[in-house]
């Protein structure tokens, strides 16, 4: 073993990923004994990154979540019932399937269906999973970590009423009024107050998912399309919602385009119109789950030494592993505040072209 | 792909959730937050406005004072200047008055000198005049005794009529 000095100064870091990493530490071991199969990185990734009906903090360290299901009327079971089911045999293990007979259904790579008769899932019924997976619950969460900073900051204010902010007060009231007086107000103008209450909780919103998501164990919620379409698809509403009369003008007749042009301006007006929410949905996803997907491949790097030279080789480049992911991980403490800021500040810039008033009288045409 | 595809439950709940938080937090935290920054704002600049009119209540006070000061200054000067002319003009009036009444004094007290002379001149003379016939009849009286005296007399009279 290479129980060096410096390894034992990073150990301190590594208890900070050890969460994570030790649930990958047991894998392959597991499956070595099993199935003689190497580590296989990618299936580790996509099982961090993607939903699941448990909240895994580690191996076999993990909180069954509610199933919720609509089959014919609505079915709520603990997740348990599929991960510890007795009808699921060892490999059905290994290849992430797990029927339950009983009830009659198979949680199959984290998706709900229904026992056929030949015994297997029968995959064109379609169940309606709106179960409390780890993203629900990091979501459901989250909510309340919000409700509960920002009554306590408002409480802030008629406590201090007059006197100087105290405690998370003084230390949000900056953030908050930066989105305000830096974000909202040279975005949208002076209308801005009526937008304020979405776009402060689209912010704080998304930055404190980026933060869970990056806790050991945490849910990747923000790196989800789900999630991310739902924000999208509501900036989208808000902003045709508070449209003027010149923004829809301005998409059948763009101003000072040549009658010619017109075929192809108008298709690129409305194309752009679904562009925004939808370089908005794809922008926070694919940024978030890149993130989480560097740093989940800089710990496999441990993993991959591992099986390539065997014996204690993982743990010779842990310490340079722990040193990347440790710098990634700062990287994406600022990537977790620029995201939510981006997304706030087009979505702010998005509301405030489309309350735009005209620009004609100006321009004297 | 797996990652591309929403899951409806997610997409349900984050609805949900998402949106019941949005009109929670604008009730029971925006609304009380903005309205307390705002109502902050509003004391700071109100304080500020208070403040720079302090000032300008201050400097005016002083340009005022000052303009009292020096409106006190000119009236002392002023009245100073008049004290001291109908002060100078009473010196020169009693100086005038003095002179005038010390001439008429001395012009009375010449006159009356005079006057005093004249009287005395006249009574000397007039008793020189007696004590003189007197003197001259005591003399004649003895000297005149003899002829040699009273030629004698004649003489020196003679003489001292000549000197006279």
């Amino acid at each position: 073993m290479f129980q060096t000095l410096r390894h034992t100064f990073f150990a301190t870091f590594a208890l900070l990923f050890v969460t994570f990493s030790v649930a990958f530490a047991e894998e392959p071991a597991h499956d070595h004994e099993a199935k003689e199969s190497k580590f296989n990185i990618g299936e580790m990734i996509m099982h961090h990154i993607a939903d699941a009906h448990e909240w895994e903090f580690a191996h076999g360290l993990s909180i069954p979540l509610p199933v919720i299901i609509y089959d014919n009327g609505v079915k709520v079971f603990s997740s348990s019932n599929f991960y510890h089911s007795p009808d699921a045999t060892h490999e059905d293990h290994e290849n992430h399937v797990y029927p339950n007979k009983a009830l009659g259904y198979v949680l199959e790579h984290e998706h709900i269906y229904p026992i056929g008769a030949d015994g297997k899932a029968n995959k064109e019924a379609h169940v309606l999973d709106f179960s409390i997976t780890k993203n629900v619950a990091s979501l459901l969460l989250s909510a309340i970590i919000l409700l509960l900073i920002f009554t306590s900051v408002a409480k802030g204010y008629s406590k201090n009423k007059g006197k100087a902010p105290s405690g998370i007060q003084s230390f949000l009231e900056p953030i908050i009024l930066f989105i305000r007086d830096e974000v909202v107000k040279p975005a949208i103008g002076p209308k801005y107050e009526r937008y304020l209450p979405y776009l402060l909780t689209l912010f704080f919103f998304i930055w404190v998912n980026n933060l869970l998501g990056l806790v050991p164990g945490g849910a990747n919620l923000t790196g989800n399309i789900a999630v991310t379409l739902i924000l999208a698809v509501i900036t989208f509403i808000i902003v045709h919602f508070s449209a003027n009369k010149h923004y829809f003008a301005h998409l059948i007749k763009p101003t000072g385009v040549p009658v010619a042009l017109l075929p192809i301006m108008i298709p690129v007006e409305i194309v752009g119109v679904f562009m925004k929410p939808f370089s908005l949905m794809v922008r926070l996803f694919a940024n978030i789950t890149a993130g989480h997907i560097i740093i989940l491949s800089l710990l496999g790097l441990i993993f991959i030494a591992n099986n390539l030279g065997g014996g204690g080789t993982g743990w010779a480049v842990s310490p340079l592993v722990l040193i990347f992911t440790l710098f990634m991980n700062v990287i994406e403490l600022l990537v977790a505040f620029l995201q939510a800021f981006i997304f706030t500040l087009l979505t702010s810039m998005y509301i405030g072209s489309s309350i735009e008033e005209s620009h004609e009288a100006d321009h004297g045409h | 792909m797996e990652l591309l595809t929403p899951a409806i439950g997610l997409l349900f709940w984050m609805l949900v959730v998402f949106v019941i938080l949005v009109v929670i937090l604008r009730v029971a935290a925006w609304k009380p937050i903005m309205n307390g920054l705002k109502e902050r704002e509003h004391q700071i600049q109100s304080a500020l406005d208070l403040a720079e009119k302090t000032r300008a209540d201050m400097a005016k006070l002083q340009s005022d004072n000052e303009k009292l000061l020096a409106q006190a200054r000119a009236e002392r000067d002023s009245i100073l200047k008049s004290a001291k002319e109908s002060a100078d003009r009473l010196i020169a009036e009693a100086k005038d008055r003095a002179g005038i009444e010390g001439k008429r004094i001395i012009e009375d007290a010449r006159e009356a000198i005079n006057n005093e002379r004249v009287a005395i001149v006249a009574q000397m003379k007039k008793e020189i005049v007696t004590i003189s016939l007197d003197i001259a009849e005591k003399v004649l009286r003895k000297e005149l005794g003899d002829k040699t005296s009273q030629e004698k007399l004649v003489a020196d009279l003679a003489k001292e009529a000549r000197l006279n």
